[in-house]
């Protein structure tokens, strides 16, 4: 049985095993330390915590700060409040000038479940996707949250790490190198390529074995990285497979989908679908009941590849 | 009642302010018109700086979050040798380092980018957290307008400021009184700001705005423990007959005739 976790907790001990080897690391919170999981962070290195209140416009620009002072800031707070709310603040104060900030923002889509339409960010790939100079990083289990979190310390510039609530299965390889910027490939197929991203990645392996029984081989992509795209993946993955599906707890507008869609037209003749959540607000319940409801289980994607190949 | 006359310069720093934004025939005159003292007791007073050396890690840090003036900003740190005086005539052009707001990726001397109201204080404050931080002595001055404290993350950042005790962090606050639109009292009022601040935990201070020497006198005390205010009171315009007190030199080119009659209002003659 794989080591299951939440990917907050993940970030939360990431981070703290890389303040331990790089004493530039500060950790920026706004009220949310116990969620978003710095609080591990804070019991480690309390002096190299700050705790900014509800207040993440100013945190964000305080983070700036930090960065212009040589110190390498990661600031936490929920998706939705971190790329919706103090947008302007990420993109003037800080991507504007390749300000070395990292935003590991959690509850992210439709998992955070009981919280409601208020608190589900949908659109939050998108609000980073248009800003220059952001790296925009979507791990899908504990192990690629770890990498995801030190390879963001090595990048030069903004990085938004989108943190998913729901404990996850590891579904990874520990030995696999996680380089940002490129498409993994998780499994092998000749019929059609699901590109998924974050919690999709999962649903998708099982969509892919349910597809496997019935002769169709998908092969599997963990989109990790959105931006910079890794257009030269999906370039080759269409004319391997001749049909791309993407998968993303997002809204199809803006996020997976829309850079899938941006890099084929016009380059590629390949069949092409987007799954994902289709230009609506989320509504409480719990996180599986929500994937059921909006078409993200791995039933939904088995569905739309088989009407693709239709 | 604030200081009369404006000195050799002062004069000289407006006709730089004057002629470069007339180049550029956009930019912001009237909020650049009135910081000329403050900056002036903060640069030529105050800050521990060394413009062979912008990026000198201790020194102090300025953050003019009221971006859209720093015609008035550009024209001192050119004096203090930052950059070529003739670096000025190139405001806003497309292949010049000076920005329409402040670009510290651009632009030697400059702290922070700001222009978007509000952001300023915020990054001046994380400026002055790290440097606590960092156990370095050096201090964080940061200069607001008055339209500019309508934003909500002011208040963010003031509540943070006293919050975590900086007392590396100075407010200065250029009160012309005057924004876009019209009075703040007509637009939004702000009410007692000095008590606001003085609420929010802050040392606070008035000066004459125009008065350099106050202003530095301020801005170099510290009281432990806390961040300090200076509102700082002054006119827009100031030194420009036609534009002294007038919202709508806010934001506004001037004519040939205009350029003109300022220049000769703020000496013009002396330029050789």
């Amino acid at each position: 049985m794989p080591e299951a976790k939440s990917l907050r907790a993940a970030y939360g001990e990431a981070l703290v095993e890389l303040g331990a080897k790089n004493d530039k690391v500060v950790v920026l919170d706004a009220d949310l330390a116990h969620a978003t999981m710095t609080s591990m962070f804070e019991s480690a290195y309390p002096d190299r915590f700050y705790n900014f209140g509800l207040a993440e416009a100013n945190m964000m620009c305080a983070a700036a700060g930090f960065a212009h002072s040589g110190l390498l800031p990661f600031a936490s707070t929920f998706a939705l409040f971190g790329t919706g709310r103090a947008y302007e603040q990420i993109r003037n104060s800080i991507a504007y000038v390749n300000a070395n900030v990292k935003f590991g923002l959690s509850h992210s889509g439709l998992s955070v479940g009981e919280d409601g339409g208020s608190h589900q960010s949908v659109e939050d790939i998108a609000l980073m996707r248009v800003v220059p100079n952001m790296t925009i990083l979507v791990p899908c289990d504990p192990i690629e949250t770890r990498k995801a979190v030190f390879a963001a310390a090595l990048i030069d510039g903004p990085v938004y790490i989108r943190v998913a609530r729901p404990v996850v299965e590891t579904i990874t390889d520990p030995d696999t190198p996680f380089v940002p910027g490129t498409i993994l490939r998780l499994r092998e197929g000749s019929d059609i390529c699901i590109l998924a991203t974050g919690l999709m990645v999962r649903e998708a392996l099982k969509a892919a074995d349910s597809l496997a029984v019935e002769g169709i081989r998908a092969e599997v992509a963990d989109v990790h990285t959105i931006k910079p795209f890794d257009a030269d993946y999906v370039l080759s993955a269409a004319e391997r497979c001749g049909a791309i599906l993407t998968v993303e707890e997002h809204s199809v507008i803006g996020g997976l989908g829309s850079a899938a869609a941006e890099v084929l037209a016009g380059n590629s003749a390949a069949r092409f679908r987007r799954l994902g959540i289709r230009d609506k607000f989320g509504y409480s319940g719990r996180p599986a009941d929500l994937f059921e409801a909006f078409g993200l289980m791995a039933g939904h994607i088995a569905r739309e590849c088989r009407a693709l190949l239709g | 009642m604030g200081r009369e006359s404006l000195d050799a310069t002062e004069l000289a720093l407006r006709r730089d302010i004057i002629k470069m934004l007339y180049l550029c025939q956009s930019g912001h005159p009237g909020g650049s018109l009135s910081c000329v003292e403050i900056l002036e007791g903060l640069y030529y007073r105050t800050l521990r700086i060394d413009p062979s050396r912008p990026d000198w890690e201790d020194r102090d840090r300025f953050v003019l979050s009221k971006g859209h003036s720093c015609p008035a900003l550009y024209a001192i740190l050119a004096d203090l040798g930052f950059f070529p005086r003739s670096d000025l005539w190139r405001l806003r052009q497309v292949d010049s380092h000076l920005q329409g707001h402040p670009d510290m990726t651009k632009t030697p001397g400059i702290d922070a980018n700001t222009g978007s109201l509000g952001q300023g204080l915020s990054i001046a404050l994380g400026l002055a957290l790290a440097a606590k931080h960092k156990r370095k002595m050096y201090r964080v001055f940061a200069l607001v307008g008055d339209g500019e404290v309508q934003e909500g993350m002011i208040w963010e950042a003031a509540m943070a400021a006293a919050h975590y005790k900086l007392d590396n962090l100075v407010v200065l606050l250029d009160h012309n009184g005057l924004q876009i639109d019209g009075p703040n009292e007509k637009v939004m009022g702000l009410g007692n700001i000095v008590s606001k601040f003085s609420a929010f935990g802050f040392d606070c201070e008035e000066v004459d705005g125009h008065d350099p020497e106050a202003v530095a006198s301020a801005a170099g005390r510290r009281t432990e423990g806390k961040p300090r205010f200076i509102r700082c009171r002054t006119v827009k315009g100031k030194g420009v007959s036609f534009m002294e007190g007038i919202a709508g030199w806010h934001g506004k080119p001037m004519n040939a005739q205009e350029y003109e009659t300022a220049l000769r209002e703020l000496g013009g003659d002396q330029d050789a």
